[in-house]
Order: C-alpha cells, then structure tokens, then sequence
C-alpha cells in the first residue's frame, strides 16, 4: 500500500516539475515583447557597432587625401600574424630625401583583430572599421592596400 | 589502441565512434567508445582534431603578441587566458600594477566566467534534449557580450589584457551596464532552477550519474567546478589570490555529492557568487593609469616562471622558460579541460551510452583547449 502512495506521489512531483517549467515558456509565449530575436539581414540600415568595434583595419585619411603614415614600419613590426607589408619609397623635399610610405598592404584574411598595429602606431594613423561582413567570393579580395591612390601625407602643423 | 581491442571478448561487443563532428562533443573531439550492448566498457579519447600548435607559434613571438593567441584556447574564458600571461609577465618584470586595471581586471574576469557557465547551462540542457535553455542561455548572454564588444571592442575573443594593465581604459557606459546586467540576469536565474533544475526527468539523469570520487578528483587533477563538485578544494582565487580577489568576500563552493548534479550546482551558485564580487567592486572602481608605462620590448630575464588563475573551466597555468630573449624560449600551458577530460574514461564505466552524453556535459570540455 505505502509503495503505490509512494509512486503516485513520485509521478504527481514529476508531473508537478514539468509544470513549473513549461509556466516560463507559456509566459514568453504570451508576451512576445520580451523576445530579443532580431531580423538581420532586414535591419542593415540600422544596425550599428559599437564604436570600439574590432572590424576591418584602415587607414585615416582627410578630406584632402592625405594621410598620417610615415612608413615607419612599426605596425608591421607588432603584427603576429604578418598581415601587414609597408612598403616605403624616397622622395625628395626641399632637396632633401625622405623616406615616405609607398604602399600599405593589408592582409585581411591573415588578420586575427588583435589591435596590436592600431595600438602601436605613433602617428595613429590606423583605426577599426565597422565593418563586420567581410566574406568575399575571391581569397586575393581581402588583400587590401590601405593608403587611398594618389594620397600625400598630411603635413604637421 | 591495443589495449581497446583486447577488450573485445564477447559477439555484443562493439565501438562507436562518437565525433569528431558529434554535436554532443562541442567541438572536434573523437570518443571510441568500447560499448557491450547499451553500457560503456571503456573509452578513448582521440585529440588533435583542432591542434594548431599555440605553444610552439608562441615561441615566435614577443609577448605582447602571445596573449591574443591564448584567447583562441579556452574562447570562452579568454579574458582569464590573457590575464595569465599579463600576470606572469608582470611578476616577472616585478611590475607593480595600479589597483584600477586590478579592479578592471576582476570584474571582466568574473562577467567572462558567468558568460561561460550561460553558455554551459545552455549547452547541457540542450545534450539532454532540452532545446529551451539554449535559447534562453544565449538570449542572457547576449547582455554580458554587450558590455564587452563596447569596452574591449571583441565579443568573444576580447585580447583586453596586456602586459601592465588593459588595452583601453573602461568605456563612460561599462558600469551602467554592468549594473543593469546585474538586475536583468537575478531576475532571470530564477527561471532557470524552474525550468532545469527542479525538472524532474533531469533530475533523474544527473542525480548519483558520473560518480568521481575525491581521490580520484585530485589524482586526475580535475579541477574548476567539477572538481570542486567532488569536494576537492582547488579555487586559485581562494588559494593564491592575484589581482582584486584579495579585497572581496566570496564564498569557494563546494559539493561533496560527487555526481553531474553536484557539477551543475556548483556551477549555478558561482553565478551568484561572481555576481557578489561584481557588485563590490563596480562602484569603487579606483582612479589611476589603466596602463604603467612598459618598455617597448619587454625581455623577461632569465629563468623559469609559472603563473595560474582559475579560469572558468578550473585551474589554467602558464609556464615560461625565458633566456632572456623578447619571445619566450618554450612556453607551456595547463589547460584545465585536458586534466577534466582524462577522467573522463574512469567516470563513464558501466554507464549506459545516454548517460556518457550527461557526463561529458557536466565536466563542461572546451575543446581548442584540450588540443591547443
Ligand atoms: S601605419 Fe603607423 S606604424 Fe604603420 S608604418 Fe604607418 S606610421 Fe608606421
Ligand atoms: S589587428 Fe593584429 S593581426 Fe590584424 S593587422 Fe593589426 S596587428 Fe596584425
């Protein structure tokens, strides 16, 4: 007699421990509000990042096309990864010969976001975009060249 | 792999492969499993599916650089990974850190261990078919993840740590949004015990399943929240304080039950146990340099080092051999999940193959780690 007692008591604490947990589920199943879901790719426009967001690594330029970059070679220095290549070039100012950043190759696909190159830089010329849709259809594609054509460095004032 | 065969005596027996791609696994690990009939004989893990030779890349590098390498071990303690490397780089030197990055440090490394064990509540209810938790899990993780994308700029692999303090200095909103996190996720736990752990059908696959013993605990060298769920006391924040863990009250939990039940507990009251340390330091989070001034290349001398912090998972060590160079001469890593998953085989014998999938997830195995 006390085993039956026993079992029903076990299956109504059973089926007891089942209801309080679906009460959760049945309380998000009426009120939808509280469901956090969202639709991307619907709401590109309106997503943003945040600005500390660790995206793509570019180079600062102004309105002018110019650009900080000294071709000092520190970032590359930094990188773990060797995603960075600074290529740099002479040119002559005032008479004088100067080294000058030629190209500034970023390897995108090598990169590991570590924030290392952004961090290092003296002149604070590299920054982290926004972006965080990054896949290509072609590997060479995430081989970029950071420094825009035909920008100049900024002269300091 | 002799070994395993010999075993095979009578027709029932037989193997299952279990992975290298089973969900169950979380990860790239193969289980050969030894079964007779439904029980487990036997079981051999199988690493290296997902070893990328960290500890040799490391060997390259300058310091600086090693840390974002140590966030790609254990992904889901990375902050804790880091600061390892930053604390034993500092010891070394005898850099003397200002009680801000301290602070900063303990808070992230206590959000990064609930962030984990959301992950994991998910994770273990959906191994035993409870697909509910997943969702839920995810949805309170989500705020923790927030918190860190704004201030360190990576969700998931932060790289926030640097020798001699953090990369940058903790974002205007970081302690509004940590409070408000607070609120949102005391609200929220309570449904978890509803939904989980008063549940009756898991309570009957986690209660008196995947017994280790305290001896064994400690001779596998099963540590974190596992091991202390068979009593074996081995919290490094209780035992070796670094950082701010001196200057808060916590209590270490211990569970002497030895079973996945104990593992699971253990776990939901470091919930609250992390949230208390949060709440005690994010309102006095004390002015100062988020960063001391380091050389640019920082040359550890010559010697032998050894640094651990209690990750999420258990106890993570870092050992360095430096001669003296910018990159350590051989660097090693204590992973926690490797000594979990070596008991593994000890706990599952003469359990059925369903229970195997419980006992896997109570130990709560990362698998980058264990292959590294
Ligand atoms: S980006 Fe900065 S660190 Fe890199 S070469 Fe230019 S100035 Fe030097
Ligand atoms: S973010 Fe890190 S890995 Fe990427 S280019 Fe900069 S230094 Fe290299």
């Amino acid at each position: 007699m006390n085993a039956i007692v026993e079992y029903i008591k076990e299956v109504l604490g059973g089926v007891k421990s089942l209801l309080t947990g679906l009460s959760v589920t049945v309380k998000y199943f009426f009120s939808p509000g509280e469901i956090v879901t969202q639709e991307y790719p619907e709401n590109r426009a309106t997503l943003k990042m945040f600005d500390r967001f660790r995206g793509n690594v570019y180079m600062i330029h102004n309105e002018q096309n110019q650009h900080t970059c000294t071709g000092c070679g520190i970032c590359e220095m930094n990188c773990p990864n060797g995603s960075i290549e600074v290529i740099s070039k002479t040119i002559v100012v005032d008479d004088k010969k100067k080294k000058a950043l030629d190209k500034h190759i970023y390897r995108m696909g090598m990169c590991t976001f570590c924030g290392l190159c952004v961090k290092s830089c003296p002149s604070k010329s590299l920054a982290f975009g926004q972006e965080f849709e990054n896949s290509v259809y072609n590997r060479s594609d995430l081989t970029r060249i950071l420094n825009k054509p035909n920008s100049t460095i900024a002269i300091k004032q | 792999m002799t070994n395993t065969i010999a075993n095979i005596d009578k027709e029932e027996d037989y193997f299952l492969n279990l992975g290298p791609q089973h969900p169950s696994t979380h990860g790239v690990l193969r289980l050969l499993v030894n079964l007779r009939g439904e029980v487990v004989k036997d079981l051999k893990p199988y690493c290296g599916y997902i070893h990328r030779g960290i500890e040799k890349m490391c060997e390259r590098n300058t310091y600086p650089q090693i840390i974002h390498l140590t966030d790609r071990l254990d992904y889901l303690s990375a902050h804790q990974n880091n600061e390892a490397v930053c604390l034993l780089v500092e010891k070394a030197l005898g850099v003397e850190v200002s009680d801000r990055v301290k602070y900063i440090r303990t808070i992230m490394s206590e959000l990064s261990r609930i962030a984990s064990h959301l992950l994991w509540w998910s994770a273990f209810g959906m191994d035993l078919g409870a697909l509910t938790t997943f969702f839920y899990g995810l949805r309170d993780r989500e705020h923790i993840l927030d918190i860190f994308e704004e201030t360190t700029g990576g969700r998931l692999l932060q790289s926030y740590n640097c020798p001699g303090g953090v990369m940058y200095d903790i974002h205007p909103n970081f302690q509004k949004r940590v409070k408000e996190c607070l609120v949102h996720l005391k609200k929220k736990l309570p449904e978890y015990d509803k939904l989980l752990t008063g549940n009756v059908i898991f309570k009957n696959r986690a209660i008196g399943v995947g017994l280790l013993s305290k001896e064994d605990a400690i001779s596998f060298g099963v540590t974190g929240p596992s091991g202390r769920g068979s009593g074996f006391s081995c919290d490094i924040r209780k035992l070796e304080p670094y950082s701010a863990y001196d200057k808060v009250q916590f209590d270490e939990i211990i569970r002497t039950e030895c079973d996945s039940m104990a593992r699971y507990k253990n776990r939901i009251d470091e919930f609250y146990q992390s949230m208390s340390i949060i709440e005690q330091l994010i309102d006095n989070i004390p002015d100062g340099d988020y960063q001391t001034k380091m050389k640019p290349i920082i040359k550890l001398p010559e010697g032998q080092y050894y640094q651990r912090v209690e990750s999420s998972r258990g106890e993570f060590g870092v050992f360095v051999e430096s001669r003296g160079e910018k990159n350590p001469y051989r660097i090693k890593f204590r992973s926690p999940n490797l000594a979990n998953l070596s008991a593994l085989d000890h706990m599952v014998r003469g359990q059925k193959i369903a229970d195997l999938i419980a006992i896997m997830g109570s130990l709560d195995l990362v698998i980058p780690d264990i292959d590294r």
